[in-house]
Parts: C-alpha cells; structure tokens; sequence
C-alpha cells in the first residue's frame, strides 16, 4: 500500500478545489462519467461538504451507447446516496441515428458527447463543471490548467490559459462564460486505484474480471453488449475472461484479457503493466493531436 | 546506482517512500536540452508506458529533428502541443510523474522564452526544488540569471544547476568548474539555502539517474541521487496556526461549519482560537476531517472546524494561533510580477485576491522595478509586462496575510483585471505597512448629511466623460447655471483649469492621466462631503479610472454622463485647435487620436450630441437628478 499521507495530500488539494468552486461560483455541476475517476471524484464531493450533501448536481452526458452495467450502476449510486442526477442526450444526434459504426469515432463523439455536452451546460447555464481529468492521461491534458477557462463558445485556448499560482485561484467569469476544474489533475491512474482500495470505494464491475461475450476487431477486444453492435461475417462471438482499464461507449472501448477480479488484484496487474490507460480508447488514435483538437471544440 | 528494471508504478505499490513527495521545477534557455533531459528522466525510470514509447519512436523517425533515427528524441514525450511540436519550442508548463524506491517527484517544466515568463513563475510558485540548466558550451544566460532569480523570489530554497551537453565540450571538467564559479558569484545575493552542481549529457544519459564513466573527475551524485536526498520543508506543521476560511456552511441548525486547508500549524479541539480580523476569541468545538470527527489536523489537510461560540466569520477571515496572529491591514508592501500586455500603472484599480480572499486595490506607489540581470533596483512609472517590481498596494478593505517569506500560502495575492477577468500579475507580500494604522479618519461632528441639510440637496457627483471637443464643458457649464438659478450649491471641476493649478506636474502618459483622474475624484470627493453638487468635466478616458472614481462614493452618488460625440464631428468641431495638432503629430498621446478612449458602457446618462442643442441636453442631466432626488 503506498503511503496514505501522499493519497492524504491529493485528496485535501481536491477537496480544496471544490470549495474555492463552490464559494464562488454562481451554478456549479459535476460531470459523472460513471468511471472510476467520477467515482473518486463524487466520494471527494461527499467528503468535502460533509456532513451537508455536495451542493451541486451531477450531470452525465448518456451517448445512448454506454454500457448497460454503467447505466445500472449510475443508478444505483445515486439512488444510494440521495443525489441530484440530470441526464441529458443529444437528441438531434439520436434522430439522425448518430452511432459509432456508421459515423466514424471522432464525428461521433463530436455529435454526442462534445455538442451534447455543451447543450446541456447552455441549457442550464452552468458557470462551473467538475470533471475527473488527469494529466497523467494525455500529453495536451498534461498542460491544461486546473480551473480551466472557456469562452462563451465553451472553446479552450492552450495559449491563453490563466497562470495558476500557488492554491490562489481566479474562477471570476464574465456572462456566458465558464470554467471547467479538474480537481483530479495531479492523480495518476494508479492513485486512482490505490485510493479506492484505501477509502473502499465503489466501481462499475466492468473494471473487474469475468467472462463476457466479445469480437476481435482491428487487433482490439471489443464487448458485445447488446444487440445493435453489428457482427462482421468474419467476427465470431466468444466469450473471453476479460475486464475494462477505462469506460465509455461500448463500441469504442476495448478490454484486455485480465484475471484481476479485485482491487487488490488490479494493483498487482500494473505493476506489470506497460501499456497507457487511455491506449484503450479508439477515439484518442485518430490523430497525434486528436485530444486537443477536441478540446479546443468543448470537449471536456 | 542502475535503474530497476521493473515497471515505475510496481515500485510505488510496494514500498513505503522514505522521504516526502518532490516537486521539481526545471528550467533553462533555448536548446539547453531540458526536454530530453526530462524524457531522458522518465525512460530510466520507467515511467513511459510501451505504448508511448512506440509513438515515441514512431515521431522520432517522422521528424526532422530525429537526424539519427535510431536514437529516441525524448523531447517529444514531454512537448505536449500542437503549435510547440511544429514549432519545437515548449510553451506552457507540463507536469509528469515519475517514482523511484526513495520518493515520489512531479516535475513542473516551465517554458523558457523571455514572454512566458508567467508560466515560468506560475511553475515555481508551488516548487521544491529547481533544476537549472546550462549548455556547457555556453556558460550562464541572460535567462539563466532571470530563472534563478525567479525561482528565488516564488521562495524556491534549493537549486540544482545541471551543466548539460558535456559530451560536446569533451567531458572538460576546468570547463564545468568555471561554469560553476560564475553560476555561485552571480546567485550569492538570491541567497538560496544550496546549490549543487551535476556535470550531464541528456542525450548520452551521464550523470542522469547513475554516475558515469565520462566524468572520472566529478565525485558527486547523480541528478536523481540527488533529488531524492534532498530535504524538504518541515516547518509547515510546527509554525503557527493559519486556516484561511474557505466557506461557512451551517448544514443542520446547530452546527455551523468553517471549512478550509490547513496552511501552517495544527488545530485541536478544546484550543483557543482567534478569528484574525475581529480578533474575536473562541474555543475549537470539534474537527470534521471527510467524513470523520477527529481531534487534531495538521498543515495540509483539507477540515472543517465547529467553534465554541457564534463569533462573526466569513469566506476570506482565518482562524489563527491565539498568541503569534499574522499582519491585517489595508496597506502592503510587495514584490509584483506582471503578465499582461497592458502594463500595471499605479493608481490603477485592481481585484487582488488571496487564497480566500478578493478585494479592490490599487498600486499607490511604484517603489522601483528589479533589473532581474543584476538584481538591481531601477526607477520605473510602470510595469510591462514580465517585468518584476516593489510596489505598496492599498486595499478597499484590510485583508489578512503574513510575508511570504514566513508562508507562502498566507503571503501570496494575484491581481485580476475588473474588465477582463484575466490575471494580469502575482504579488509575495514582504510586510505590512504601518501608515494605514496611523492615520485615522477624523470623525467631526458636523458631518456631510448635515452639510447638506443646511443647503435643503442631496450632494452628488455628475461626471462628464467624453472625448476633447465633445461639448463636455460647454453642458457642464449650462447645468451648474440651470442648478444655480434654482438655488442648489454647486461646484465645476474642469480637466483643463484642474490641469493648471493643482494638477500642473502632470503630463499626458498613461501613468500621468491615471493619476490626474485620482486627484481629481478625491478633490470631488471632499466637495461632495462639503454637501455640494460637483459637476467633472474631464475626458477620463479609461473604464478602470472612472470605476476607481465611482468606488469613492456612496451608492448612487455617482452620476456618470457619457458625452458621446464621434470624433469626425469633434475634429470638425476643433474648438481648441487641437486636432489639427494631433494629427499633424504634434501632440504626442491625444485621446482618439494617438491614445485610446474606452467607451463607457454603464453610465448613467448617455448624451447622443449630434444634431441636438446642448440647452436641451442639460435639461435632460437636471431631470435625472430631479427624478434621482424625489426617489
């Protein structure tokens, strides 16, 4: 186990960064992505307000192509634990049939998580987003800011960030614009891991082994999880003992063959792990700069 | 000592770190090669997950920088961006982990051109430790001298100067000493607590993470033997108790919650404690730490204290130590840096926040700038932008701090643009000042609202705003005659008659007309106190002046009338000759022509003159107060 006193460190920076949120912004709301780092990023939310409930919504961006376990689970926590949730889906994206076979991923995720999102932060006129980024992630994420400023158009300019310094943090925005904070910026996957074991908190059995019904495609894992995913006639179904690194919609994540069916189990893993996180996400690949390029578009 | 060569992350899971976690900032000139040597960092250590490692190999091989393909170009794991990849320069600052069996680091590697410099600080104010590089073929820089100097002032204690790219100078060691010798002469008034001195090449990989064989004659440690035996501050806990007060919350009707980071000392139940700006005492009920009730917290954690009594605290207050409390007042000294374009000008009103804390203030006094080069102070009317000077900040309101040099939570501010938003400088306060505490408003007897009862008005400050030749004066003049005939006590304030008498020292810079503006408003001021009606008539052409003006007043004493004349009709206009000047280039700085003037987008009264008689538009302005003074 590594010392709690730097997991002790990363939490109180967290919990820091909400409250400056929360004390100074007008409506605040919390991106839940229903993965692991949302998961940590609600229990710091439960514990930074205790014992008063977080004072803000969550909001998940549902592309109607997550993992039904996701769904189940997301329901479930908040169920549990008395929250606010606001689903919100791009509709015009679902009227023309957006999916992630015809449409290719970055348009994709364009139509449903970028534009969907930014609907919904419009919609509700939120000053201030949570989300659970990391710059261990990605290399462009590496060098975004914790409070990270967007402009009325909700686009980000890596050249005109706010210097951040010390803990003293500017969130002044003027109408219609918005900051998004990423209270996890300086956690690495595996104090994500090594912080859930700590503190016990829940996950989407997803992360965890077992067998699942998957096709090999393009060399990747990719998990049938219902009917719409279509079967090339070359592809053959089976089942294979496998579990998830990351989440997002089915058709875009691919497992790995993995034994690891605990937490503990999973933190063994890594250590012999060498290959990235996000390796598993198709839609990061499409281009050298794919990640920022998104960004500058509103990708959270 | 060879590096393990199992994965980084294996380490961290297994092994309880010996020393605390590092943060360290590295910086250097154009092609010092810092990039490489950080990728060259995490490669040894293994902190580069197979799959980077491909794309590296595969963007070494695409590139023209990769001349000999088989070796990686490590730069490429740490420059993150677009526009810098194609440019192959680093623009904003990156931060990487990596783990070794003794610590873990977080390496914050700031840009190294002269106009990011803000970046540069913005790494250093969270710093450690500070890697310097030098290119042993080059000796110190300009930038290397600015980087130390920066790093020293944002209260990095200990520095590391790598002399990189031996290899090229031969492994020289009478080459590396030299190189030592001017890096300890010039640095000896930044007063660092250690310096120490590694002899590398990145791209060979000497020195980095094992000694080498190359440098026989360096007895040494390694640059990451080094990093990890270095001791960090442990003073944070041990000093006296600082909790800046990030919000109260009262969750349920008997608990009222004080929530916020521990910066310095411990906090227990059952100890007294003192709300800093009231002074106020009380006693610590209870400490709730996540979901947990605890006894004691310490520097660094995140709680939320339950007092004794109900004492009065609010977001930007602090609970202290009863017996050793830090400095409130509304008057500081501080070193400021700049990032903004539009230099720092002082009379200029400014947000300045603290960690908790957000207040109105203005720069009274440009002591001097710093020649960051050598260190030295020089005179200066204005700061541009990346320049570093000592200033005195005055605030609307006193605000609670200690020097930055005793803490660098509760000794810093950021000043933020009221207009923009943006952050345009960073300050470490050095100490309080003493006038603010001296000189007390005298509180007389006879007060204005007595004044102003005996002249049967309610005194006001109607401010004329507008570009030269506007008709400013000419409307001025006919509504004190409107107002006078009706037996209202007035006074006309007019830029150019103010300009001969009171304000004859001052020019038409930038800094001159701020603080035109400032004398001008505080004379206004005391009128309005006298309980008369003042009527200014000054171009004020910059939004932040006529808000600072604003500010002096009372809600709705402050009248601003926008005297809106486009300035073909102006210049056609030309009542003083003016124009014709200017734009033969004969008046340096003339408003609308060669100076900005910032559209009021807020006042009161908007006077469209164009085609209208200025009888007419008088008689709007006294309506306005007629209709102001029957509310």
């Amino acid at each position: 186990m590594v010392t709690s006193k730097y997991l002790d460190m990363l939490e109180a920076e967290a919990i820091h960064i909400m409250r400056e949120v929360v004390a100074t912004a007008r409506k605040p709301v919390m991106l839940y992505s229903i993965g692991k780092d949302s998961s940590v990023m609600l229990h710091l939310a439960l514990k930074a307000f205790y014992p008063a409930r977080p004072p803000f919504p969550l909001l998940h961006i549902d592309t109607t192509w997550k993992f039904r376990e996701m769904i189940a689970f997301r329901d479930r926590v908040v169920k549990d634990e008395g929250l606010d949730l606001i689903v919100h889906t791009n509709a015009e994206g679902v009227a023309q049939n957006v999916n992630p076979f015809n449409f290719g991923a970055s348009s994709y995720t364009h139509m449903m998580k970028t534009l969907a999102l930014r609907q919904a932060l419009d919609r509700h006129g939120f000053d201030a987003a949570f989300g659970g980024g990391r710059r261990d992630e990605e290399k462009s994420r590496a060098k975004e800011r914790i409070f990270s400023f967007r402009d009325v158009k909700h686009s980000w300019d890596p050249k005109s960030q706010r210097p951040e310094m010390w803990k003293t943090y500017n969130t002044r925005v003027g109408p219609g614009e918005s900051i998004r904070v990423f209270p996890l910026s300086n956690w690495t996957e595996l104090d994500i891991w090594n912080y859930i074991a700590q503190e016990d908190i829940r996950v989407v059995p997803l992360y965890f082994a077992q067998r699942r019904p998957v096709v090999r495609r393009d060399g990747q894992i990719i998990m049938v999880d219902d009917e719409r995913m279509p079967i090339r006639p070359d592809e053959q179904v089976e089942e294979r003992l496998i579990r998830f690194r990351t989440l997002g919609c089915y058709p875009l994540t691919c497992a790995v063959e993995s034994g690891a069916r605990t937490v503990t189990e999973i933190i063994e893993e890594m250590r012999l792990s060498r290959t990235s996180e996000r390796f598993g996400r198709t839609i990061d690949s499409d281009e050298d700069a794919a990640m920022e390029k998104k960004k500058r578009e509103g990708y959270f | 000592m060879k590096m393990i060569a199992e994965a980084g992350s294996a380490l961290e899971a297994k092994i309880e770190h010996q020393k605390g976690f590092l943060r360290v900032l590295t910086c250097g000139s154009v092609d010092d090669g810092k990039s490489t040597l950080i990728g060259r960092m995490l490669y040894e250590t293994n902190a580069i997950p197979d799959d980077q490692l491909a794309a590296l190999r595969r963007e070494t091989q695409r590139s023209a920088r990769g001349k000999r393909s088989e070796e990686l170009d490590f730069a490429f794991l740490v420059d993150g961006l677009e526009d810098e990849r194609q440019q192959g320069i680093t623009i904003d600052i990156a931060y990487r982990f990596f783990v070794t069996p003794v610590r873990k680091f977080v390496i914050c590697d700031a840009p190294w051109h002269e106009e990011y410099t803000r970046n540069m600080a913005t790494a250093a104010s969270n710093d450690d430790v500070a890697i310097v590089l030098v290119d042993a073929r080059k000796g110190i820089l300009r930038q290397t001298r600015r980087h130390s100097f920066i790093a020293s002032l944002l209260g990095v204690r200990d520095v590391i100067v790598v002399v990189n790219k031996m290899d090229l100078v031969h492994y020289d060691q009478s080459r590396f000493e030299l190189i030592c010798e001017d890096f300890q002469a010039f640095s000896r008034p930044l007063s660092f607590r250690s310096i120490s001195f590694i002899p590398v090449s990145a791209k060979v990989g000497d020195n980095v993470t094992s000694h080498s064989d190359n440098t026989q004659w360096y007895r040494g440690r390694s640059l990451l033997s080094s990093l990890e035996s270095l001791e960090t501050d442990t003073t944070a806990e041990s000093a006296p108790l600082r909790l800046p007060v990030q919000m109260v919350s009262r969750p349920t009707a008997d608990l009222r919650g004080i929530a916020g980071q521990i910066a310095s000392g411990r906090v227990l139940v059952g100890q007294p404690v003192v709300v800093a700006k009231s002074g106020q005492q009380s006693r610590v009920r209870s400490i709730i730490r996540g979901r947990d009730y605890v006894e004691i917290a310490e520097a660094g954690q995140a709680v939320t204290v339950v007092l004794e009594d109900d004492v009065e605290i609010a977001r930007g207050n602090m609970l202290v130590s009863q017996h050793d409390r830090p400095s409130v007042s509304d008057q500081f000294m501080a070193h400021v840096i700049w990032f903004n374009k539009e230099a720092m000008i002082p009379g200029r009103s400014y947000i300045c926040c603290t960690e908790v804390d957000s207040v109105a203030a203005t720069v009274t006094t440009l002591k001097h700038a710093v020649d960051i080069n050598n260190f030295s102070e020089c005179a200066a009317t204005s700061l541009q932008m990346n320049e570093i000077g000592v200033c005195n900040i005055s605030t609307q309101r006193p605000i609670v701090f200690d020097s930055y040099r005793e803490n660098r939570t509760t000794g810093n501010f950021i000043l933020i643009d009221r207009f923009t938003n943006e952050t345009v400088g960073a300050g470490m306060i050095a100490h309080g000042l003493r006038r603010a505490d001296n000189i007390h408003w005298h509180a007389l007897d006879v007060n204005k609202q007595a004044r102003a009862a005996l002249k049967l008005q309610t005194p006001a400050v109607l401010w004329f705003t507008g570009l030269s030749g506007s008709g400013k004066s000419t409307i001025a003049n006919i509504v004190e005659k409107l107002l006078h005939q009706r037996g209202k006590h007035t006074y006309v304030l007019d830029g150019d008659n103010i300009r001969h008498g009171l304000n004859r020292d001052l020019g038409f810079t930038q800094e001159a007309r701020v603080e035109n503006i400032r004398r001008a408003a505080e004379v206004a001021k005391l009128m309005a106190d006298a309980g008369l009606i003042v009527i200014v008539s000054f171009i004020s052409p910059f939004r932040s002046e006529r808000t600072m003006a604003r500010e002096l007043f009372a809600a709705g004493e402050f009248v601003e009338v926008f005297v809106d004349t486009p300035i073909e009709e102006c210049a056609r206009r030309d009542p003083k000759g003016l124009y014709k000047k200017a734009l033969a280039g004969e008046i340096k700085n003339f408003t609308g022509i060669s100076s900005p003037y910032e559209v009021p987008n807020c006042a009161e009264i908007h006077l469209r003159t164009l085609g209208r008689d200025p009888y007419e538009l008088a008689t709007e302005v006294e309506k306005y107060l007629d209709a102001r003074e029957g509310s």
